[in-house]
């Protein structure tokens, strides 16, 4: 229990990093530091667009599987890793 | 249970049993080549056949039927939560995040998830991969593709009898709404179901209309006010002026009374630059120019009648059909009349008669659009009968360059906003024109056919990429044009001056030398009248004249019926030369020639 959130808040405390959520199975936001819309917003898109990542992945090669999504926008990058059903969700500013 | 198929047919239904036999070849057919066909056919040699390997392709185009979209949005409610907890609650949803935090599984996926993503951001922070490396370089020129243009949506005339769109207005700030006035200009050929509205649409939607405006009478021209984007300005058939806030409805707001508007149809109406930002003027083709103030349209606050004559008389007025007005310029405006002739008229002036400045005549019919060039005022476009024509204000006798005589009618033109040597035309036939004066000036740069029906109105919008046309069968196109001709070029400015310069100076000089041979002429003239003493030259008496008329008209009338005379003689000799050859068989032809080179074939 204290390492994560030891890990979680050495996340958020590297350089850039705006936004960490943990997303559970069912699309829930369990550990947040953005306010609640936000992060239901985020929870329920990103985890679409993961499995269809994911499947495509899987479909070109079965043995093969996804370790994380980066979305890199305009104004930031959005990191993305399933395992296991959960979902770790990072919005980062890459430093300039 | 096991299914089973069974096919049962009695023995006695199946007929006779068959018996096969041998039997020698028989010759049935015997088809002999006859060479006599072969003289129908011409002997080739050496014949070339191309032959090619390869898969047969082909290329088929399919277009599928217009589907009508519409966008909504839908309220989602947070969802996700097992059916005890309420989302509502922050007590029970903390609850429940507390106990899965408590979970195996959790704190192992966190952790394993954590070092990959440490490794991710730390990667992020020590080298930027997408830094841009030469940001600081010029941009190349690109390379000269041919212009193009797309056509982006068409906005069809919703109604079942079609009107044709005469007008057409882009909203002010945006260009996100186009506002189009749906008339029928043909004379008396407007039906009874044909609906009077107007509409405005907005760009990205080409199903519906945004808004209808119902004037009650067709609208020609509609004008969006270039001050407050909510205000539009329309003039009708019937002469009446009205006045629509999109934010009050579809109707006017206010109409001008029939008796103080115009008495046939508003072909043009501009907003002008005024204080108060109210201020239009309109024209109409009964001759006469109306100022108004919008905020009370009873009557107008100014007239002018286009009389050449100066005298203000409506009988001898050209009708009007375009109008020019440019801001930079308030006291000036132009007028385009249906005879050809282009009226540059002064609004400052004293007395009415020193209104009309001067005229320009040119084209041989009605000069349907008209404008100034925003970079060069002094430069005009005009459009009408089968040629563009651009004029210099200084000349007066000619315009200074012209397109050759185009294959239809041209209806309309105007320049583009951004660049000072593109101007577009359309024409009757459904082409839309877009000539680079500095480019080419024989032929359009780039010539597009928009639709199959003629296009009546053209407007581009500020930003010089999109371009807005409306055709006979209301459908009005946008199309957005390639950057090549929407992008001012280097020394364009400069060089379109020294063009202009340059057809100005040799217009000058044209009419300089006009000027010398008509005074020569004069000059010579006058000297052959002092030779020839007291003949009265030219100026003949009316008596005179009609006397000589009438002597004329006798003497044709005498030739006339002499010719018919000798006509008649002569076919009397051919009748009875027919009624003695009666007596020959068959095929008698039979010549006869005349002093008059008449030929007679009797067969």
């Amino acid at each position: 229990m204290a390492e994560v959130e030891e890990t979680l808040k050495r996340i958020e405390a590297h350089k850039g990093v705006i936004g960490t959520i943990v997303v559970n199975a069912e699309g829930i936001p369990i550990r947040t530091n953005l306010d609640n819309s936000t992060a239901v917003q985020y929870a329920g898109l990103l985890r679409h667009l993961t499995m269809l990542a994911r499947s495509t992945v899987r479909d070109i090669d079965p043995q093969n599987d996804l370790i994380v999504l980066r979305i890199r926008t305009k104004k930031y990058e959005i990191m993305v890793a399933p395992e296991n059903g959960f979902l770790l969700i990072v919005i980062q500013n890459p430093c300039e | 249970m096991e299914i089973v198929h069974v096919y049962t047919k009695l023995r006695a239904e199946f007929g006779r049993q068959c018996l096969f036999s041998d039997r020698p070849a028989e010759l049935l057919v015997d088809v002999l080549p006859d060479p006599s066909l072969g003289l129908q056919f011409i002997h080739k040699t050496p014949r070339d056949q191309a032959l090619q390997a390869c898969r047969d392709m082909s290329e088929h185009q399919v277009n599928t039927e217009r589907f009508e979209s519409d966008s909504c949005g839908i309220n989602h409610v947070e969802g996700g939560w097992p059916k005890d907890v309420n989302p509502q609650e922050m007590e029970q949803t903390i609850r429940f995040r507390k106990k899965v935090e408590k979970d195996e599984s959790y704190i192992n996926s966190t952790l394993q998830l954590g070092s990959v993503m440490e490794h991710c951001i730390r990667q992020n922070n020590a080298v930027d991969i997408y830094q841009e490396y030469f940001e600081d370089e010029e941009e190349v020129e690109e390379s000269q593709e041919p212009p193009f243009a797309k056509t982006i949506n068409v906005f069809r005339d919703p109604n079942e009898v079609k009107r044709t769109v005469t007008c057409l207005s882009w909203h002010p700030d945006s260009g996100r709404k186009l506002a189009a006035a749906y008339s029928c200009l043909e004379f008396q050929k407007t039906s009874k179901d044909m609906s009077l509205d107007s509409y405005i649409w907005d760009v990205e939607n080409p199903n519906r209309p945004e808004m209808t405006l119902k004037p009650t009478s067709p609208l020609v021209c509609l004008e969006y006010n270039p001050k407050d984007s909510h205000t539009l300005v329309g003039g009708s058939y019937n002469g009446q002026i009205a006045y629509w806030d999109t934010r009050r409805g579809s109707q006017p707001v206010e109409l001008s009374s029939v008796e103080q508007s115009h008495r046939d149809p508003v072909y043009k109406i501009i907003w002008l630059q005024s204080k108060t930002g109210t201020d239009a003027f309109s024209a109409s083709t009964d001759g006469q120019v109306l100022w108004w103030d919008v905020r009370k349209l009873s009557e107008p606050t100014e007239r002018l009648v286009l009389d050449p004559g100066r005298e203000g008389n409506l009988d001898r007025a050209l009708g009007a059909i375009s109008l020019e007005f440019e801001s930079t310029m308030p006291t000036k405006f132009m007028v385009g009349t249906e005879q050809g002739v282009v009226v540059s008229c002064n609004r400052k002036a004293k007395t009415p008669a020193e209104k009309i400045v001067c005229t320009y005549d040119g084209h041989h019919g009605p000069v349907y659009a008209l404008q100034r060039n925003p970079f060069f005022p002094k430069n005009f476009l005009t459009v009408g009968d089968w040629t563009a024509r651009i004029w210099s204000e200084d000349i007066k006798e000619s315009s200074i360059m012209w397109t050759k005589y185009q294959m239809s009618y041209l209806t309309d033109a105007c320049w583009s906003p951004v660049r000072p040597s593109v101007f577009f035309t359309v024409k009757m036939d459904g082409v839309l024109d877009i000539w680079d004066i500095l480019f080419k000036q024989n032929d359009p740069t780039l010539s597009l056919k928009v639709c199959d029906e003629a296009l009546y109105s053209l407007r581009v919008q500020d930003n010089g990429r999109l371009v807005a046309c409306g055709s006979q069968q209301g459908g009005a196109t946008l199309l957005e044009i390639c950057s090549g001709l929407s992008t001012l070029q280097k020394n364009e400015k400069s060089l379109l001056a020294a063009m202009f310069e340059r057809e100005t100076k040799r217009e000058k000089i044209l009419e300089a030398r006009q000027r010398e041979i008509r005074l020569k002429e004069r000059s010579r003239s006058e000297q052959s009248r002092e030779e020839e003493g007291g003949r009265e030259e030219g100026e003949e008496s009316p008596d005179q004249l009609i006397a000589r008329a009438e002597n004329n008209f006798f003497s044709v009338v005498e030739t006339e019926l002499r010719r018919r005379r000798e006509k008649e003689d002569e076919e009397n000799r051919v009748m009875s030369l027919i009624l003695y050859t009666q007596q020959s068989l068959t095929f008698c032809s039979l010549t006869f020639t005349s002093e008059n080179t008449k030929v007679l074939l009797l067969q």
